[in-house]
């Protein structure tokens, strides 16, 4: 028997050491997490990271190597429980709507399948094309062929929410809409996760949905998970240069540390820095560390800010983006360094920056993020 | 302007000439090989016998009411029989191979070669090596003797059960070709949507699989009964004197016989029934799941 109803705190996912190998190609290697009962977490990297074979593992369409690592739901050990014998719902990167059958007998499927009451049916498929706002008066009777792309992905939706699963996966799910569109269904995914209290399994490779949608997030590199955290704690806080350099934009720094007091300091070829202590730094040692563009300011060289780091280099470009720009600054070692500013108008009050300017990028030392050494 | 450019001029200008030129060849070849000897048969099929000639001028019903004989309508009974016979054998035989051809992904191009591969002897050659195989001394009788298990041969060749062994085995490719291309191309992750939403394996199959691969099944159920329905080469060669199809019968109108009027208005009669059965195909597409689209 199931055991007693779990905690809040307790996870409804549990993933212990779990490797999944296809012939010689290791998709999934020795991976451990947990996800927590109604929260959104997000499988974020590139393709061929695992994120896809990870999903598929939970579901049941993959079964883990059997090297002892298990695949654990509500407490139970599921790794070679077919799909139907899970607690779960999915929406596919193609939605995989049924195309020989209309709306309503899509939605109706699994329900169906689960022998629920024929009386009950119309009455839960009608809830839940309205729980993802779709008329029913006007879609139900439709074909899929009869849909728009953002349509047959609330039928996926609505397909898969009225079994009133325990975890809802979702794989890219946004992928192939128009981003006006894709914005809006984000913020809905979002709602209806804390609305109705289920888990959502998230795969994507855009880590701004990642960001926007998620409570908690893994970024997969090759098979394995680089760090799992908060939007905040992946952003602000990337472990390695892989993170930092998938998440948002980077500019990466290196040299031989040296104890200064409470801090280090840091000998690189474009001058010296100061870094915040962290755990693992040694007399000697190489480090790298990562400083967001929008975390660094530009000034004319000798005059930056006291107390900030400064490294001189030469202005190369000056782009335009809208909302903020960005200088790109070549530093001594020809590494290019971003940094970003905010726009208060080209027209009014132009930047003073042009190619060939000699400038400094300067940021505080707690705004750089040292970096494990892969 | 040269004619070249009047010519490239002329097309450009009449789109539709294009289309017209391209369909021109076979527009011609049917008319004159498929129309031509239709309305030529259509109207043999109305006029009396001649003496010496296969007509003489005249119009006559008789050829169609003959016909309505007990006998011929017993052939064309049995006719109908083995063909339904043999296209619902085709189909219990030709889908589970269509379905693990399109699921043995290293060897499924292997696997249609092979089942494409007797149409590269004729097909009169292959049915004398199915009288090879099944006469009094053939290889079926004879190692069943050797091993023991019978004394005397089993009459197999020139019984219903022959010609049915024959109408299968020449006609079982053209049910795998056409369920093989809609299985292959069915959508993996709708097996996999399916799953996910509570089917077991059969109901998969029933409410995904079967429903998306019924065009399939029904362009495979026509290519087999149409051509069997027409055939006489089988029956002639395997079932003998006794197993008479209606391809027999007009084939010994217009030979032996020397009735062309009535062999007309027999084939006429198979036509019509050809024609039932390719307008409810035409219906069955249109309306069936993952056929086209829906209205």
């Amino acid at each position: 028997m199931a055991p007693p109803a779990s905690s809040a705190a307790e996870p409804i996912v549990q993933f212990t050491r779990v490797s999944k190998h296809f012939g010689d190609f290791r998709a999934v290697n020795d991976i451990s997490f947990d996800i927590r009962k109604g929260e959104f977490f997000s499988l974020l990297g590139p393709s061929g990271c695992g994120k896809t074979t990870t999903l598929r593992l939970l579901a049941g369409f993959e079964q883990p190597d059997t090297d002892g690592g298990t695949v654990k739901i509500a407490g139970e050990v599921v790794n070679t429980r077919r799909p139907y014998e899970r607690q779960i719902g999915m929406v596919f990167q193609n939605y995989a709507i049924f195309p020989h059958l209309s709306v309503e007998r899509n939605v109706a499927f699994g329900l169906e399948q689960h022998k629920v009451p024929a009386a009950e049916i119309p009455g839960r498929v009608t809830q839940a094309l309205e729980m993802v706002r779709l008329d029913p008066g006007q879609y139900a009777k439709r074909m899929p062929n009869q849909l728009s792309g953002g349509q047959r992905q609330r039928v996926a939706l609505a397909r898969a929410l009225v079994l009133r699963p325990a975890i809802l996966l979702l794989d890219e799910p946004l992928g192939a809409i128009d981003l006006k569109l894709r914005k809006e269904m984000q913020l809905e995914l979002k709602a209806l996760n804390k609305n109705l209290g289920l888990t959502f399994v998230y795969v994507t490779h855009d880590q701004e949905e990642a960001l926007t949608m998620s409570d908690r997030i893994a970024v997969m590199d090759h098979g394995i998970i680089a760090q799992l955290g908060s939007p905040a704690e992946i952003y602000e806080n990337p472990r390695t240069a892989y993170v930092a350099r998938f998440i948002g934009e980077s500019n990466f720094l290196g040299g031989t540390a040296t104890r200064q007091g409470g801090a280090w300091q840091v000998a690189s070829p474009n001058g010296a820095f100061i870094i915040p202590d962290a755990p693992g730094l040694a007399e000697g040692a190489t480090v790298q560390i990562a400083v967001r563009p929008e975390w660094m300011d530009i000034f004319p060289v000798d005059h930056c800010p006291s107390g900030e780091n400064a490294v001189p280099g030469t202005v190369r470009e000056v782009i335009y983006l809208g909302e903020t720009m960005h200088v790109i600054v070549t530093l001594g070692d020809g590494t290019d360094c971003t940094v970003a500013v905010r726009n208060e108008g080209q027209l009014i009050k132009p930047l003073p920056w042009k190619k060939g300017d000699r400038a400094a990028v300067s940021w505080l030392p707690e705004d750089c993020q040292v970096l494990e050494q892969a | 302007m040269n004619l070249r450019q009047r010519i490239l001029g002329f097309y450009h200008t009449r789109k539709d000439a294009t289309a017209w030129t391209l369909l021109a060849p076979g527009v011609l070849w049917l008319v004159v090989f498929f129309l031509a000897p239709i309305l030529i048969m259509l109207g043999y099929s109305v006029m009396p016998r001649g003496l010496f000639t296969p007509v003489k001028a005249g119009f006559t019903l008789e050829h169609y009411q003959r016909f309505f004989d007990p006998l011929y309508l017993q052939i064309l009974w049995r006719t109908f029989a083995w063909s339904l016979g043999a296209t619902v054998i085709c189909l219990l035989m030709g889908y589970p191979l269509a379905y693990l051809i399109a699921r043995s992904w290293k060897w499924r191009n292997l696997l249609m070669f092979l089942v494409v591969l007797p149409f590269w002897t004729s097909f009169l050659v292959r049915t004398f090596a199915m009288i090879f195989l099944m006469r009094d001394t053939g290889l079926i009788n004879a190692t069943l003797i050797s091993l023991g298990l019978i004394t005397e041969p089993i009459p197999l060749l020139y019984t219903p059960f022959a010609v049915m062994v024959g109408l299968v085995y020449g006609f079982l490719p053209f049910m795998v070709l056409p369920i093989y291309a809609s299985l292959e191309k069915l959508d993996l992750s709708l097996l996999e949507a399916a799953e996910v939403l509570g089917a077991r394996p059969w109901a998969r199959f029933v409410r995904v699989t079967f429903p998306l691969s019924l065009p399939g099944v029904v362009a495979g159920a026509l290519l087999v009964f149409i051509p069997a329905l027409g055939s006489f080469l089988t029956s002639d060669l395997l079932g003998g004197a006794k197993q008479v199809m209606i391809g027999n019968l007009i084939q010994n109108q217009f030979s032996a016989a020397r009735n062309w009027p009535f062999g007309s208005a027999a084939s006429f009669i198979v036509m019509a029934l050809v024609l039932v059965a390719v307008v409810w195909y035409l219906r069955i597409r249109d309306t069936a799941p993952g056929g086209a689209e829906a209205k």
